[in-house]
């Protein structure tokens, strides 16, 4: 008679690839994973309620805290359903617009990097991680230059930015970007070729694409199974539609084919850095809309209407008409959305975010029931979640 | 009248549940009967390719009648389309059919709706707080819930 007898072990929070909040309960029978139950722990910093207790511009810092992997992604989010819902959204200037581009197509490479060294280090491999380490490092020091803070951004405004580029940041990031496929390589040299890490990753957390539609995949993980799907191109924001870009599918549906997906994204994220580099002119960063962004400060000290329009939007905000707007942005986690509904006063009625961590973690009872102990690490990596964005 | 193309399918198929068609800055919402919700649902993925569903969400409009929205964001992957389906629940009968037989990803998503707003969805396989703990009470999203959690003073501002 078979031995059915099976054992439970918790998982995390205290393994590392669980980022010391995420807990699994593993049902094992021997090395082979039966059934898990994740715990998604208590950070309880409850942003959405908060939310509803400040102004809209006074909400911003709090989104750069969700994803803080990628910021400027959340803070895009936000500013997007912000302007939608205030009717701008034409009215953004075309230098704000390009680098806002910008930004998040950086923030892309950064998290991606962050990914890759995180997960490639959990498996075993270590040099890969300080390679990462030291690109993203750079990116932190564009953050530091340009929005002056090198994690928490809070560079986006409703209406446009809250600074220009400083001068000569944008040959620096041309000589990161025209760097960066060469280190990309040198990543993927270290580890596409390495038998260990494909008999890691290859055929492991296999999620067919429908199933992973079923599920409420986006991002990387859903187009690691071939669902050719992108924000950017499909319901595109920004200007995203002016840039050439491909949308990377792969058809393995396994981890091997999420990291191919992640990797031949940095490549097209530097693509579409290339792009911004060349179209950005002088011009203005603000939207002509005086009852909503902050008038220039030698206005505010200069003139009576500036100095009202700063002290009405400081001490009252803006009140946008009563009704409701979804808009969801190409967060590097996936779909990252912002449901705002507003009843005419000036702070949110009630603000939702649709976390992409949130929902792809639900996938992993799926992918590792029926895997082997050793792939939950890597499944868990494979899906790239950050869990200040699973519990808000 | 909205020109979406969900809409005139849902009002001929359902020309009894659907209570609003709502257009703003070019988003529609259609509110529907909390009855008809499965049925609606099945509709839109089988019928209508909302294939993906991108979040579920609670709404509290304290002082009002019915109480609660319940939010449902669709989205279709080949059409490249999205739909906004609410659903009034009173809070007298908080409860609402659970979509997870027809989306997986509603599963958490409804398990957070419970947990924030205290809806309960009947049919849920798996019906807990997720994130909270399970002895919480009370449920934080609810606009009756003070913002600075149960048993604390408000914040005052700084002293200095």
């Amino acid at each position: 008679m078979a031995n059915l007898e099976t054992m439970t072990i918790n998982m995390g929070p205290q393994h590392p690839s669980t980022h010391g909040v995420l807990q699994l309960v593993l049902e094992l029978d021997g090395e082979v994973v039966v059934k898990a139950t994740p715990h998604i722990g208590f950070l309880h910093r409850g942003v959405e309620k908060l939310s509803e207790y400040r102004t809209y511009h006074q909400v911003l810092p709090l989104t750069d805290r969700l994803d803080y992997l990628a910021p400027m992604h959340n803070n895009l989010g936000y500013v997007l359903a912000v302007e939608k819902l205030l009717g701008i959204s034409d009215q953004i200037p075309e230098r704000a617009n390009v680098v806002r581009v910008m930004l998040a197509e950086l923030t892309r490479i950064k998290s991606h990097l962050v990914w890759l060294a995180t997960h490639a280090l959990d498996i075993g491999a270590m040099t890969v991680f300080l390679y990462c380490f030291r690109e993203r490092e750079r990116i932190m020091d564009f953050y530091e230059k340009i929005s002056g803070a090198r994690m928490t951004s809070n560079y986006f405004r409703v209406g446009g930015l809250s600074a220009d580029l400083p001068d000569g940041i944008e040959k620096e990031i041309r000589d990161f970007i025209n760097e960066m496929p060469d280190n990309i390589n040198t990543y993927e040299g270290l580890l596409s070729g390495n038998k260990i890490w494909q008999k890691r990753v290859m055929g492991v957390g296999v999620i067919k694409p429908e199933d992973a539609i079923d599920v409420g995949l986006s991002g990387p993980s859903l187009r690691g199974s071939g669902v050719d799907w992108d924000l950017r191109r499909d319901q595109p924001y920004c200007g995203y539609e002016t840039y050439d870009f491909r949308v990377v599918t792969h058809t393995d549906c396994d981890t091997w084919a999420r990291y191919k997906v992640r990797l031949d994204e940095m490549r097209e994220s530097c693509k579409i850095i290339h792009q911004c580099l060349d179209r950005l002119k002088p011009g203005p960063i603000l939207a002509d809309c005086p009852k909503i962004v902050l008038p220039p400060k030698k206005d505010v000290v200069n003139t009576i209407e500036g100095l009202i329009h700063h002290f009405k939007i400081i001490t009252e905000g803006f009140k946008p008409e009563p009704g409701e707007v979804y808009v969801g942005v190409e967060n590097p986690k996936g779909e990252t959305g912002f449901y705002l509904i507003s009843d005419g006063s000036p702070r949110p009625f009630r603000m939702r975010i649709r976390p992409a961590s949130f929902v792809n973690l639900q996938a992993l009872p799926q992918m590792v029931e029926g895997a082997l102990i050793a792939d939950v690490i890597a499944i868990i990596g494979t899906l790239d979640v950050v869990l200040g964005e699973i519990d808000r | 009248m909205s020109e979406h193309p969900a809409v005139a399918k849902l009002k001929e198929r359902f020309k009894e549940s659907v209570l609003d068609v709502a257009e703003h800055r070019g988003q529609t919402s259609v509110t529907v009967r909390k009855e008809d919700i499965l049925a609606v649902c099945a509709f839109l993925k089988e019928e209508c390719g909302y294939n993906f569903l991108t979040d579920v969400c609670g709404v509290d409009y304290l002082g009002e009648t019915p109480r609660f929205m319940v939010v449902y964001h669709l989205y279709s992957i080949g059409a490249h389309q999205r739909l906004r389906l609410k659903a009034p629940v009173e809070e007298a009968d908080c409860r609402i059919d659970s979509v997870v037989g027809i989306w997986s990803a509603a599963n958490w998503l409804e398990r957070e709706v419970w947990d924030m707003f205290g809806i309960d969805f009947k049919g849920h396989p798996d019906l807990r707080r997720i994130l909270l703990p399970d002895d919480w009470e009370g449920h934080p999203l609810r606009k009756d819930y003070p913002v600075q959690g149960p048993d604390r003073e408000p914040y005052q501002g700084r002293l200095s």
